[in-house]
């Protein structure tokens, strides 16, 4: 059935397809288990994409190229955070115009910078250990923002399952109140938590902007945010299954992009279709039944905060 | 943002103008407010950036007596309906609506705002006397293209990334396919449907697919670059084509040429119609001849004996002397469509839903 298809290229193919998908996602985990839900991920993605840009082209270093997304991303979020957390507006209204905003201001940005090439991100030269065949390709080959998208999922996982600072994040996304008794600065964290997921959010931009597509156009992101939204939900908020959901989502879409190239005999409105439906399928399957993991949702998810209450 | 507000806050003036502007249709309109949709952003650097190009040329040519609003990222469909009807509210004269998913969305306003003239971009609808058509002959420089690829693949797999399985996108299919044939009979084709017209990341990993696949020159009919940035990965071994706008800055490799979409002459021509009061219901469809279409620098790229050949095809199609469509001509399922020396009459062409001879794989219906 997969005719004419190289896995090992496949697999390596839909490991970069999905790099911007997993860092917005991981991102916004964190952010949702303080208890917030920041609808702007799109907005705080595209202004890392032109902020990434800008910074690389200016510098010609594409690190400080990330080093600048990241920090537009973040900054983005702030004013979500400062908003929503500060003037108790409401989280998803904000959210929403986060996303607005971060689309016209990008565009904006981005006047003349149509149409410049941005230095390029090279792979990490791993010596040796690329020529093994088919390993090699699928392991070995990548920009070093492939490698960080996973250690980041690893970090994230093993700093919410194992530390303390993991288990106050998830009190004041369980209970802000009773953190709140309990000393913890609520507010505090949670901006913390809006900042991490702008940073991230901002990563992921930049890596469209810098190596998937290394260009920049308005609107270069085209949806990615939302994507990686509903996988954060589907994934009932655990770090793996968002790395399972991305990769599931980003194999899919590569997958049947090349299905078509190889003229397979599927038609093609099943394949174009075929990324969100079993990406949503799986995980809704894998999250359904009596475990825990239906009702993994943080219990003050999208509840403003104020110490008089 | 501020542009709709723009358009909201005009409403009721432009009632008012609308009322004014009836009288004075016959002798032409003091003054013409003229409205571009667009469906992606102008920054894209190729379909609606050059639409954009036409509307500065419109402002440019007559100044004080145009005044040009636009609004980006219209998608197709319901959404459109509201931007067209907040646009002719908002005392436009002339509307141009740059997508052929508008389609249906222009004569559904077109009916209700009957003093507002539509034109709609690569459509053939025209419901009402307001309603006029504008398209450009892509296929013609689909032929250049075709020839060319057909000449430089070394692993005779030649891909086109197409957008939506609609009769525009067919017709330049099989423009592309039958004369990189005629180049190099053992040339095969990969098409990829991405189904959208604007997503440069879906674009990048369409292209990557195609080069994946073992396809080393690749035509793409979506909007954005990034097919050719994708392309300028691969340090030469992958060419490709400005898609719209020219993409100058991917010479000399991996854009080799390009088709380049030329509006301005039909939107100066159509504006200025309107202010002098010949404006007539029209249905445009011109090609390398008329200007509508040029064919972007042969860069050096390509063999010079190439390079002639692809010109002497850009021009006797621009003569008139070869049309890009002469048969003989199979369909794909090897019935006959076209007989020796017989082309194809436009309306056939508008209408294109079937592949010629020898490409495989289905149109998503």
């Amino acid at each position: 059935m997969l005719g004419g298809i190289n896995p090992a290229i496949l697999i390596a193919s839909l490991m970069v397809a999905s790099v911007p998908i997993i860092l917005a996602a991981i991102g916004e985990l964190v952010v949702e288990k303080a208890g917030v839900l920041n609808l702007g991920v799109e907005g705080m993605m595209i202004m890392g994409a032109i902020c990434g840009f800008v910074t690389a082209v200016a510098t010609g270093n594409p690190y400080l190229g990330f080093l600048g997304g990241a920090v537009g991303g973040a900054l983005l979020s702030l004013i979500f955070g400062v908003l929503t957390q500060y003037f108790l507006s409401n989280q998803v209204a904000t959210g929403l115009a986060l996303t607005l905003f971060g689309l016209g201001l990008s565009s904006m940005i981005g006047q003349g910078y149509n149409g410049i090439k941005p230095p390029p991100t090279g792979v990490v030269p791993l010596g040796p250990l690329s020529d093994i065949p088919a390993l090699g390709r699928i392991l070995f080959s990548h920009d070093w923002v492939v490698y960080a998208s996973i250690l980041i999922v690893a970090a994230v996982w093993a700093v919410l399952k194992y530390t303390r600072t993991g288990l106050i994040l998830r009190a004041v996304g369980e209970s802000h109140d009773a953190a709140h008794a309990l000393g913890y600065k609520v507010i505090r964290i949670r901006m913390l938590a809006i900042m991490f997921g702008g940073a991230m959010a901002g990563l992921g931009g930049a890596y469209i902007s810098l190596v998937r597509v290394p260009q920049w156009t308005d609107g270069i992101t085209a949806g990615a945010g939302w994507i990686a939204l509903a996988i954060v939900v589907f994934a009932s908020w655990r770090p793996w299954r968002i790395l399972l959901g991305a990769y599931l989502f980003g194999g899919i879409t590569v997958l049947q992009l090349n299905l078509q190239a190889a003229g397979a005999a599927i038609p093609v409105q099943y394949l174009s279709m075929s990324p969100y439906l079993i990406t949503i399928l799986v995980l809704v399957i894998m999250s359904s039944g009596k475990g825990r993991a239906s009702m993994n949702a943080p219990a003050a998810l999208g509840q403003n905060f104020h110490a008089s209450r | 943002m501020q542009r709709r507000s723009i358009l909201k806050g005009g409403a009721a003036l432009g009632f008012a103008t609308m009322m004014g502007g009836k009288l004075a249709f016959a002798q032409g309109l003091e003054k013409v407010k003229a409205g571009f949709i667009y469906v992606g952003p102008i920054g894209d650097g190729g379909w609606t950036f050059q639409h954009h190009q036409g509307a500065l040329a419109v402002q440019q040519e007559y100044g004080d007596k145009v005044e040009v609003v636009w609004q980006e990222n219209v998608p197709e469909g319901a959404d459109a309906e509201r931007a067209l009807t907040q646009m002719a509210l908002s005392g436009c004269n002339i509307i141009f609506t740059t997508s052929f998913g508008y389609m249906d969305a222009t004569n559904a306003v077109a009916a209700k705002f009957p003093d507002v003239k539509f034109e709609h971009a690569t459509g053939y609808k025209r419901d009402s006397a307001n309603v006029s058509t504008y398209n450009a002959r892509f296929y013609e420089g689909r032929a250049v293209q075709g020839h060319i690829a057909g000449k430089m693949t070394k692993t005779n797999k030649i891909g086109y990334i197409g957008s939506f399985p609609i009769p525009e996108v067919v017709m330049g299919i099989n423009s592309y396919y039958l004369h990189a044939k005629k180049a190099n009979p053992a040339v095969e084709l990969s098409v990829v449907w991405a189904f959208t017209w604007f997503d440069p990341a879906k674009e990048a990993d369409a292209a990557k697919a195609l080069i994946d696949q073992g396809v080393d020159v690749i035509a793409s009919h979506t909007d954005s670059t990034a097919p050719l940035a994708e392309a300028a990965k691969t340090e030469g071994k992958v060419i490709g084509f400005g898609q719209a706008s020219d993409m100058s800055e991917y010479k000399p490799s991996p854009r080799v040429s390009s088709i380049i979409d030329n509006w301005a002459p039909y939107y100066i021509k159509r504006v200025g119609a309107l202010l002098d009061g010949s404006y007539a219901q029209v249905d445009v469809w011109e090609g390398i001849g008329g200007g509508e279409v040029q064919i972007g620098e042969i860069t050096d790229a390509v063999p010079a004996d190439v390079k002639a050949e692809a010109e002497a095809l850009r021009d006797s199609i621009g003569a008139g002397t070869y049309h890009p469509f002469t048969g003989p001509i199979n369909k794909q399922d090897g019935s006959a469509w076209l007989a020796e020396g017989a082309t194809a009459p436009d309306g056939e062409l508008l209408g294109m839903n079937f592949y010629v001879e020898g490409i495989t794989g289905d149109i998503p219906s």
